[in-house]
């Protein structure tokens, strides 16, 4: 083989602005609501306002009546051409309910779509909507997880004959023997509060059938254009072979996107069936009762301690709030929570039992963490819990639990192997920035005039990089193509589907660089499964790690093949090329060099090509990862709390992340500040609220509190980087790090400016209500 | 039954019939064809849909287009005067204020509304300024000093 020295350009490592930004700030790029097909017909969906009702009646007539109304449709019109909304999380023994496109004889939660009208025009639709009658009869409802397992409770689906969907464990190590060593036990119940993703742009979708050939075309605004392409034939009856999906420019995703949904079928179906492409864009309030939520977790969580503050063992019990059906992956996300709920630290022995159960809402399911911010958060709690009983400093119980560096790879006890870490560098680092004395001299004098201040720390690791096929439930590698054009330029197609994280740049970074050409003559496609044939899309922390890594490969296999080529034109043999700057030329040799215009172009011509080389240079590849990636780092909050108001100011945020090697630093950056952004929200302000009845409390944005610039603060971050060995990039992944790092370091500043107050815990949100009640709890007498 | 309105948009004077009970998002977007302005809660609450109404940043969708006749209104279409960004959009770009992009029109329109009222604004007005526009993606940070870089361009133009 050739001498393989391709000289960096010094693309990868640079803060680069996007490449793809230039259309979105002038107002030109292509969402799936920018689109207007000929003869476009719009869907508006008809929704229950009970969270469990008998549907005795859906009468669509005055609706048929009005102008523009091409059809009004319900689940006795739809459900039995439609296959059902499908769940891909294999867990034994599952109960789960037919989850139907539209709701047949009952509806199971506050926005269950129990009727659809298309017209020829959004605002006849919606008009036609309102008028379509139907018949609630109200049924008992369970709203509450707890109250959904104890017997004689009303049953989300009474077909099922039980709230529990599943139950599941996880362990290592002796529990029992950790137990019954410990000398003592610290116990905690922590309720992780349901959360709605909210991302920008709500759902929606164009489907568009081609009678002709018999092929459908579905825009869609989802994370897993890809995932679809595999799951809709089952629910639509187009074959996979037939079915184009196309995920257009996409506004925001955070897992609320990845998803196969009801309305997605449905336009398809409707498409169809009506001859016209169907169009239908998710109103806020749909997108907060009917798009997945996220978290849900109630749990009773022990630790056994020797006094000395080793950690013996870890027992959780959890309940998970499904909601009334499962959506993709619904049931796996406790499961993920299981996996890392140890942490970063070197806990012998972990039980949990997870017992997954249905009730009268929307259903949960991955939001971004999925199942680690619940882990990292209920750790990272109970870190200071064993260090504030036991009267230890939090900072040395963590990092007299850490594995050392050369412990990597390291086993944990519920049988994860984390591929590299330095957690103690994170930490040091962190402290170092934070200044950390001075910060802590800060927060003692405030106490000392009667403040309440507080920081607090979260040393973190997360599971990323989604994942080894073996794991997976639908295969984890990634498809890549890199195409090296007759002109010269390049063209990069991934089966990664990134919505704002910036992979037509960073992608670009990496192809620039290995390729040795300037990064304007490449175009990094992706999100239309007619293009990228195949993909796994974009979820996990996974775009870079795993479909980064396919595209290395992908030039791997340009370069050795460009290079038999530049052999045979420079009348040598393979092993004395040299690619070097983005040319081939003798090993050391001053003379003739080929660029990738003068071997493209002799490789489409095809008119001089050595004997049995196949024509064109293009490459495609699966990248499957050997192992998950395991990012960490450590953030430090501190935060003054209002006696008066109980308002939490956030008055320093540190954060040092380890993702591993970074392609671009900026787009770095740019992901750990709106992860940490996520966090402030769960921290301080986010909960999805349902009432005794069902009722969704948080419908709109005027109810459901994110958080604003004025509530961001200033931060100081900063990274080490350890790089990964399981991808050749050497990264990790850093889309959910800030969200999972971040929420319980906001929660222990809280907790420990209450401290003085005897507060132990509060569950999140912090806001200034709670906080307050616990200020004046403490206050009173009694 | 259509209301006959004049408006001018991004420098272009429109003459068009509407329903009294289209919003002006709506109207910008169906009617105009110009779907930059985006739509996030028709509640007026996300700020995506932010446009200039007589160089006033406007939730335009809680504004009938009727309300808006007779008015001059910048879309984020009509930002870039040939072709050459505005120091917002150029800010944002340089700063990496945006992953979606979805919020961004809105955003930027609310922040050019903000320099025009405070050229030279701290961290804090910048965050103050933009608290009717809700961003999911970025956290907000580069988008502060997206609008702060902009604030130290020397465009007469802002």
């Amino acid at each position: 083989m050739s001498t393989i020295t391709a000289e960096t350009t010094g693309y990868v490592g640079r803060a680069m602005k996007r490449v793809e930004d230039p259309r979105l700030i002038k107002g030109i790029a292509t969402y799936v609501d920018d689109l207007r097909l000929p003869g476009m017909l719009h869907a508006v969906f008809v929704r229950s306002p009970h969270a469990h009702a008998r549907i005795a009646r859906i009468d669509g007539a005055a609706a048929r009546a009005m102008a523009g109304v091409v059809g009004v449709f319900s689940g006795a019109d739809v459900n039995a051409h439609c296959g059902t909304v499908p769940c891909a999380a294999a867990i034994p023994d599952l109960k789960a309910p037919a989850h139907t496109v539209l709701a047949g004889d009952r509806a199971y939660f506050v926005g269950h779509p129990v009727a659809v009208v298309v017209a020829s025009t959004a605002y006849a639709a919606a008009d036609a909507a309102d008028a379509v009658d139907v018949d609630y009869e109200p049924l008992p409802v369970v709203a509450d997880p707890e109250k959904a397992i104890e017997a004689g409770s009303p049953l989300t689906h009474p077909a099922l004959g039980t709230n529990v969907a599943y139950t599941w464990n996880i362990g290592g190590g002796d529990i029992d023997a950790a137990f019954a060593q410990a000398d003592r036990v610290i116990r905690q119940r922590i309720v992780h509060q349901r959360l709605t993703p909210m991302p920008i742009e709500p759902r929606g979708c164009v489907a568009s059938f081609h009678p002709g050939d018999g092929t459908l075309t579905l825009w869609t605004s989802t994370q897993i254009p890809h995932l679809l392409r595999t799951l809709l034939p089952g629910m639509i009856g187009v074959a996979e072979n037939k079915l184009r999906i196309v995920a257009p420019e996409v506004g925001g995703g955070f897992g609320a996107k990845l998803n196969v949904y009801a309305e997605e079928a449905l336009c398809c179906h409707l498409a169809m069936r009506l001859g016209a492409p169907v169009k239908w864009i998710e109103r806020r309030r749909e997108n907060a009762a009917a798009t997945i939520h996220g978290r849900d977790q109630i749990g009773d969580y022990e630790v056994a301690v020797k006094h000395d503050g080793t950690i013996l063992g870890l027992r959780i019990r959890t309940i998970a709030d499904l909601g009334s059906y499962l959506q993709l992956l619904t049931p796996a996300v406790p499961t993920l929570t299981g996996l890392v709920v140890t942490g970063c630290y070197k806990i012998p022995a972990v039980r949990m039992d997870v017992v997954g159960v249905y009730t009268h809402k929307m259903c949960t399911d991955a939001y971004r963490g999925a199942g680690r911010p619940e882990a990292t958060y209920l750790i990272e709690r109970l870190m200071d819990l064993v260090a504030g009983e036991l009267g230890l400093d939090p900072i040395e119980l963590r990092r007299r639990h850490f594995p050392r560096p050369d412990e990597f790879p390291f086993k944990t006890s519920p049988g994860l192997v984390y591929d590299s870490g330095n957690y103690d560098g994170a930490l040091g680092k962190a402290m170092e920035l934070a200044r950390w004395d001075e910060l802590v001299g800060r927060r003692d004098a405030r106490r000392r005039e009667g403040g309440l201040s507080g920081i607090g720390v979260s040393t973190y690791v997360e599971i990323c990089a989604m994942g080894p096929s073996k794991a997976m439930p639908a295969g984890g590698w990634e498809w890549g193509c890199v195409r090296i054009e007759i002109s010269g330029k390049v063209t990069v197609i991934t089966g990664a589907t990134p919505h704002g994280q910036g992979q037509e740049t960073s992608f670009a970074q990496i192809v620039a660089d290995r390729l040795g050409v300037p990064i304007e003559d490449i175009v990094v496609l992706r999100g239309d499964t007619a293009v990228a044939h195949y993909g796994r899309d974009t979820y996990g922390s996974r775009g870079t790690a795993v479909g980064g890594s396919a595209i290395v490969m992908c030039i791997d296999r340009i370069v050795e093949k460009a290079a038999r080529l530049a052999a045979h034109l420079l009348e040598t043999t393979p092993d004395r090329v040299e690619f070097r700057g983005g040319t081939f030329g003798l090993t050391g040799g001053t003379g003739k060099r080929l660029g990738w215009g003068d071997l493209a172009g002799e490789a489409y011509i095809a008119k001089n090509l050595p004997a049995g080389f196949e024509p064109g240079l293009d490459a495609s590849a699966f990248f499957e990862p050997q192992n998950f990636t395991f990012p960490f780092g450590t953030h430090i909050c501190a935060v003054d709390v209002d006696r008066d108001t109980g308002a939490v100011q956030i008055v320093k945020y540190v954060a040092v992340d380890d993702c591993g090697n970074q392609i671009n630093p900026l787009l770095v950056e740019g992901q750990v500040q709106g992860g940490i952004a996520h966090s402030i929200g769960q921290a301080l302000f986010e909960r999805t609220v349902y009432d005794e009845n069902g009722q969704l409390l948080t419908g709109e944005f005027m109810d459901y509190a994110l958080p604003r610039a004025e509530d961001i603060p200033d931060y100081v971050l900063g990274s080490t980087c350890t790089p990964t060995t399981v991808n050749p990039l050497g990264a990790k992944g850093v889309g959910e790090a800030g969200t999972i790092g971040a929420t319980p370091a906001i929660a222990n500043a809280v907790i420990d400016a209450l401290r003085p107050l005897g507060v132990r815990h509060l569950d999140l949100p912090l806001v200034p209500e709670k906080v307050w009640r616990a200020i004046n709890r403490s206050r009173s007498t009694d | 039954m259509g209301v006959p309105i004049q408006i001018r948009v991004n420098d272009t004077l429109r003459k068009h019939e509407v329903e009294p009970r289209l919003l002006l998002v709506h109207y910008l977007r169906e009617v105009c064809g110009l779907t930059g302005t985006h739509v996030g809660c028709e509640t007026s609450i996300c700020g995506a849909c932010t446009v200039l109404v007589d160089g006033k940043a406007v939730k335009s969708c809680t504004m009938f287009a009727v309300q808006a006749d007779g008015c001059a209104v910048t879309t984020i279409e009509g930002l870039a005067v040939d072709g050459s960004l505005h120091p917002v959009q150029q800010g944002f770009w340089e700063r990496h204020g945006l992953q979606c992009g979805f919020c961004t029109p809105g955003m930027i329109m609310s922040a050019v509304q903000l320099l025009d009222d405070r050229p030279q604004p701290s961290r804090e007005e910048i965050a103050h300024g933009l608290r009717g526009n809700l961003c999911r993606c970025t956290g907000y940070s580069h988008i502060i000093e997206a609008v702060a870089h902009a604030a130290n361009q020397p465009r007469a133009r802002r």
